[in-house]
């Protein structure tokens, strides 16, 4: 069963709840064949557990990075990934489109 | 995302009320707009094309760049009948993510051997139906070619303004419910909205095929303008 949105936005008021540090990272923009919509998020606490999707697998793994760097200094952040593999991260998308994964922290700060 | 957004979020969403959150890709400056708050907004224009697409998506205004993030209700199922192909469309509408209900108050058919993993409600949809709380993200479905059973359950439908009701039968039989829905006071303008003969006609005969043309029209009718035309009807 796949994680709809509304579960991994309860995960993460949940995972508030317990004390962890938790970022939401979040599909803004697509170009090309993208595999998720904008809109589509992926949750992350300070664990680096993380719940739903923005690419279907293919850059979930810097964006929990990148989330994590999110989660300690509260600043938000835009990520940027593309099928040229010119990003920083190296990971691109095998389906050839382009992405961008707006990253914010969840608290009050 | 500030903590008591997130909250507020979760709230409405489990309250089956869509929401608009409006970030400042720059500076993160959020803010969330209820469904009711829409029509007042500055943003009110972008705001309801956007929601009415289920789109999200970025806009530039006053020179920001700013992501609208368009939370619609999961899309519910009401399936009046539990019957032959029943069987086969909840599980397919659970696939497709739509959070599916059958109501049928013959007990024998609305068994839970029939329809594992299915919330099943064996009561008169009188009973069954207003605790459901059927909305417009509800697509509603009247299976049974019993009147006693989707007559009713077609009236409740017609009044909460579904995005798709659809009945079961052939052109004559669909024309007989609609002179009986007729003279319990329903309008034109609502009887028009029933699909009937149901499903996109793909030429489906057995009840998986019928499944596959009902929820072939329920998503184009969640997904495509509303004046959008589809292809003729099967007679299913």
């Amino acid at each position: 069963m796949l994680n709809r949105d509304e579960d991994i936005l309860k995960a993460a008021e949940n995972w508030m709840k317990s004390g962890h540090g938790v970022a939401l990272a979040t599909v803004v923009e697509t170009w090309g064949s993208a595999p998720r919509p904008a809109g589509s998020s992926l949750v992350i606490n300070d664990d680096g557990t993380f719940l739903g999707s923005v690419s279907g697998g293919c850059v979930e793994g810097a964006v929990v990075t990148e989330a994590l760097d999110v989660i300690a200094s509260g600043t938000p952040k835009m990520l940027e990934f593309g099928v040229a593999d010119e990003t920083a991260w190296n990971v691109g998308l095998s389906c050839g489109g382009t992405i961008r994964v707006f990253v914010e922290k969840v608290g009050n700060s | 995302m500030k903590h008591n957004t997130l909250t507020e979020l979760n709230a409405e969403r489990a309250a089956r009320r869509a929401v608009i959150v409006v970030t400042d890709v720059v500076s993160g400056d959020q803010r969330l707009i209820k469904a009711a708050d829409i029509a007042s907004d500055p943003l009110h224009a972008e705001l309801d094309k956007h929601l009415r697409m289920g789109k999200s998506g970025m806009i530039e205004a006053d020179g920001k760049k700013l992501f609208l993030n368009v939370y619609a209700p999961t899309a519910r199922l009401v399936i009046i009948g539990a019957v032959h192909i029943s069987q086969a469309l909840a599980p397919l509408a659970q696939s497709l993510d739509y959070d599916v209900f059958v109501v049928d108050p013959r007990t024998a058919f609305a068994s839970p051997e029939r329809f594992p993993d299915v919330p099943l409600f064996a009561d008169w949809p009188d009973v069954a139906l207003p605790p459901l709380h059927v909305d417009r993200y509800t697509a509603f479905v009247a299976l049974t070619h019993d009147p006693k059973i989707d007559d009713p359950a077609l009236l409740h439908a017609l009044s909460r303004d579904c995005f798709y009701i659809g009945a079961l039968g052939s052109r004559k039989t669909h024309a007989k419910r609609l002179d009986r829905l007729k003279a319990q006071g329903a309008s034109e303008a609502a009887l028009a909205r029933i699909h009937a003969p149901i499903g996109l006609n793909i030429g489906a005969v057995s009840p998986s095929e019928i499944a596959v043309a009902i929820m072939a029209e329920i998503t184009a009718r969640l997904r495509l303008p509303a004046d959008a035309p589809l292809k003729t009807k099967s007679a299913a």
